[in-house]
């Protein structure tokens, strides 16, 4: 059984169709790749994944439930993490506390009466799970900063750590490269296949860096203009003649 | 059905005076981004200088006119742009609905100030109508209209021609459309937006003035209230127009006049729903459009594309601060308040004693403030109603069931967290601006349909309420509101470093986010508002058993409700401190103007005026000075040694900026 499969989603703008019968699919644990040119419905689709837009139409079942019409944070609740192509954090806050809050709300033991009773500091236990995730995205350094302080390539490093939190089956990963270096985004491949193959979380990535996306997924989806228009092993796809002229043309 | 069409027809033209009111709130809203809730006070300005020349100055009645309604009106217009609302152009649009409603409670204040309109303080009966012959009688048909309301057509029906002339034909109209998107971006693009601005301000103050010198023969005296309220219930046809249709806004004031004309006519003429269905009207009809009208409950405010450029606000000082100056901090709180109590319990007299009473009880109605705007960042305009509801439990209960009243409280209390958690429930869709415009509609709602009611507020006399006899004594009772207080500012404290608090900072970073992560942001709403509710009921039903009495019309008018906010957001909405300090303002400022021998009306516009700083400050001035002096303190203490610096690299911000959704969609933002 598919962790997540997509039938036949479609989204229209007022008149423009931003998603046209998109079907796809993520087996537990397995890296895919979802490419295509600007505007081609890439974060509108992540979008009606995780419920910010409710789909016209079609049909979205995760882990063999029907969740096409939850609202997100429950989506949030059943094993769906995210990350935003403009980062979205939480202000104010330093970085340790991101994961705290992430922690809290996937044991959801968080109550009124607890916190007048001043039973709601973090325990040990949800201390030392928020410090390992910090080690595996070498931000042990800045735990106690406030997030205002981190360069945008670091802060998205905390917006994966705040995902991973809440143990998700499966991550939705929104261009995590736009407005870092080389360097940097190679090092980013590198801590998402420790992800992957340590805790078997599934990763679906809408990327525009096609050296990063050949790197990490091994299955790719090409959108473009709202419909899903090649499929399949990544070699292969990027081989394709109409994923050329369609994507890449851009580039040559 | 020739009733029908009468009563139709002598809606119409006050439903003209609620077009005009709509579309110049559409106007500046479109145009500035400005929610411009002082757009009675701005009425109210013309209206005055038109009584003063007319009356008191015996000028014929055009100079007159044309002086107050398109001399003194924009240059209203033109003052608060240039002043106020330029520099405020990128704020969030919540800071500058709280400068407005400053406004709205400083400008009538300020006009009653002014050397020749003394006279509104006393008796500013009968005010002129525009119309050359007040008495004046015409006959259309079967149908018989004054001279005002014929005023009324006609003025109306020229300000629309005008409007559309200019946005069909003029440059400066296509422009206005322009800056309303980003008046950033349109400078970009080579057009002056601060012109541009300052024209749209002195056109809607101008539709403001004549809408006052309409209104103003209405009413048997010239008083600025009427003038708010009014103008507040206008904000339903511009509700019905989406906030930015202007057409439809001008259609929703005509319809709002003669769906009052109509129920005026039909509904019985001593009935509860005659008295109190036909003035609520339009209140219920602004909470219903803002909760149901299509394209309204998913509205994203008009937010500047560009307002991300600007930092974050800064977390608060004290969780920043040096381990050794907490403590000094806590050890300096804690001689302050014990020498203030020994003061107020053996030194000051009893007068003084009530007056520190009065202030501890104000900290704790404040608290309730601190919670839904301090922690949640809302906006609630209906905090005095949920205090007014803890008020009328305590008395009522006590009065009927003889129950004890430290119980009725209790009760009065749990009853106030009930309305504003079923408040909330309906409400959460909203953001923002809609939702204090929400709150204010409910809380207008409120005094007009069930504040007159018997079994609420017991009638015309308030209900009296017994006090404890252990409570006997003045210094017993300020012992334990003392001891109430500390109470729940520790309950606020904890809730705020506690998980509802830590969710409620999450939603207030980026809504999108926290609901990634699995936060229900419906659930950290509604505990946020019953908490806050309860907590304002809670004060409500201490001042009633201090008073002896639940006196509605002396603590929980809506405008004092405006008032509180006000106050609290100025000093500081984020601490406990701040919630304290603001008590202490609203007991102590009034007696300090009075030992000083200034009218009382200062207070009004001090703390109005201070709304301004809101924008620049939404921390709160408090919270500011405290930010600053502590820089100062710990520079000195780690003079010599290396100032710890940040982790370098590029620093980002991190403004929630809304998830991409859509096209050109510029997201939702509380």
């Amino acid at each position: 059984m598919s962790l997540l499969e997509s039938s036949e989603v479609c989204k229209r703008f007022s008149g423009i169709t931003a998603l046209d019968d998109v079907s796809i699919r993520v087996e537990p644990g397995e890296p895919v790749g979802l490419i295509g040119p600007n505007g081609a419905g890439k974060t509108t689709f992540f979008n009606c994944l995780l419920g910010i837009l409710r789909a016209d139409r079609g049909r979205v079942v995760f882990n063999g439930r029907d969740i096409t019409r939850l609202p997100v944070y429950k989506r949030a609740r059943l094993g769906f993490g995210r990350t935003f192509q403009r980062v979205e954090l939480f202000t104010g806050m330093t970085v340790r506390d991101h994961l705290l809050v992430a922690e809290r709300s996937r044991l959801g033991t968080g109550r009124l009466w607890k916190d007048v009773l001043n039973l709601a500091n973090p325990t040990a236990k949800e201390q030392r799970r928020a410090d390992e995730t910090l080690g595996l995205l070498g931000l042990l350094d800045v735990a106690d900063e406030p997030i205002e302080s981190l360069s945008l390539g670091r802060a998205r490093l905390v917006e994966l750590g705040r995902a991973l939190m809440t143990e998700p089956l499966l991550l939705l990963l929104d261009e995590p490269s736009s407005g870092l270096d080389q360097s940097e985004t190679m090092e980013l491949v590198g801590t998402l296949q420790t992800v992957q193959s340590e805790r078997g979380t599934a990763i679906l990535l809408v990327e525009h860096d096609v050296e990063m996306v050949q790197a990490f997924a091994a299955r790719l989806y090409v959108l473009d203009f709202g419909v899903v228009i090649a499929s399949g092993p990544t070699a292969e796809v990027m081989d394709d003649e109409a994923v050329r002229k369609a994507y890449l043309g851009e580039l040559v | 059905m020739s009733d029908l069409i009468n009563y139709v027809i002598l809606g119409i033209p006050f439903g003209c005076v609620f077009a005009l009111v709509a579309v110049g709130l559409v106007l500046t809203y479109k145009t500035s981004g400005v929610f411009n809730l002082a757009f009675g006070a701005q009425a109210f300005v013309s209206a005055a200088v038109f009584y003063d020349t007319v009356t008191n100055h015996d000028w014929p009645l055009l100079p007159a006119f044309i002086v107050s309604v398109f001399i003194v009106a924009p240059l209203v217009g033109l003052i608060l742009d240039r002043a106020l609302y330029r520099h405020l152009r990128t704020a969030p649009a919540i800071a500058k609905l709280v400068t407005s409603i400053g406004l709205l409670i400083a400008i009538p204040e300020i006009v009653k100030l002014l050397p020749d309109f003394d006279f509104l303080q006393s008796s500013a009966f009968n005010p002129p109508t525009i119309w050359p012959n007040p008495f004046a009688y015409y006959h259309f048909g079967e149908y018989v209209l004054d001279g005002n309301q014929v005023a009324t057509l006609i003025s109306t029906a020229a300000a629309v021609l005008f409007l559309t002339a200019l946005f069909r034909w003029t440059t400066i109209g296509l422009q206005m459309r322009a800056v309303v998107e980003s008046p950033r971006m349109t400078e970009l693009a080579g057009i002056n937006a601060d012109r541009v601005s300052a024209f749209s301000w002195m056109l809607s103050s101008t539709f403001a003035g004549l809408a006052g010198v309409l209104l103003a023969p209405l009413f048997a005296q010239l008083a600025a209230p009427n003038f708010t309220i009014l103008l507040i219930a206008a904000i339903a046809a511009a509700a019905f127009g989406r906030l930015t249709s202007i057409p439809l806004a001008f259609l929703g004031g005509i319809l709002l006049g003669v769906a009052q004309g109509v129920l005026g006519g039909y509904l019985p003429a001593d009935s509860i729903l005659a008295n109190g269905l036909r003035p609520s009207l339009p209140f219920v009809v602004l909470f219903l459009l803002l909760l149901f009208w299509p394209g309204l409950r998913h509205r994203s405010e008009i937010v500047d594309p560009l307002s991300g450029v600007d930092p974050p606000p800064p977390g608060l000082s004290a969780e920043k601060r040096m381990r050794l100056l907490t403590y000094t901090t806590w050890g300096l709180g804690i001689v302050v308040v014990a020498v203030g109590l020994y003061v107020a319990l053996f030194v000051v007299s009893s007068f003084w004693l009530l007056i520190i009473t009065k202030a501890v009880i104000f900290s704790l109605i404040f608290l309730s403030i601190t919670v839904i705007t301090g922690m949640a960042g809302q906006i609630s305009l209906c905090q005095a109603s949920f205090a007014a509801v803890g008020s009328f439990g305590t008395a009522q209960l006590a009065q009927h069931f003889g129950l004890p009243v430290l119980l009725t409280m209790v009760i009065g209390a749990a009853m106030a967290a009930v309305v504003g958690g079923l408040l909330a429930i309906p409400a959460l869709r909203l953001g923002g601006i809609f939702l204090a415009l929400a709150t204010l509609a409910f809380a207008l709602m409120f005094e007009s349909i069930f504040v007159p009611l018997d079994w609420v507020s017991g009638g015309v006399l308030p209900t009296k309420v017994p006090r404890p006899t252990f409570l006997e004594s003045d210094r017993t009772f300020l012992l334990f509101s003392l001891g109430l207080l500390v109470v729940i500012s520790l309950v606020v404290i904890l809730v705020r470093k506690g998980t509802t608090g830590r969710y409620l900072d999450a939603l207030r970073g980026s809504e999108t986010a926290a609901t990634a992560i699995g936060i229900n942001p419906a659930r950290a709403r509604i505990v946020a508002f019953a908490l806050s509710a309860g907590i304002a009921g809670l004060g409500g039903g201490l001042l009633a058993i201090q008073e002896n009495q639940a006196n509605y019309s002396a603590n929980f008018q809506v405008l004092f409700g405006l008032l509180w906010l006000v106050i609290v957001v100025t000093i500081g909405a984020r601490t406990v401190e701040g919630a304290v300090q603001a008590g202490l303002a609203i007991a102590f400022v009034p007696e300090i103007l009075k030992a000083l021998g200034l009218s009382p009306a200062y207070q009004f516009i001090l703390f109005g005026l201070g709304a301004i700083t809101y924008a620049k400050h939404p921390e709160g001035i408090l919270e500011y000075n405290k930010r600053k002096s502590l820089q100062a303190v710990q520079r000195f203490l780690t003079r010599g040694k290396t100032p710890r610096d940040g982790t370098g690299g590029e620093v980002i911000t991190t403004r929630p900026e809304p998830a991409t959704v859509g096209a050109g969609n510029p997201g939702q933002r509380s």
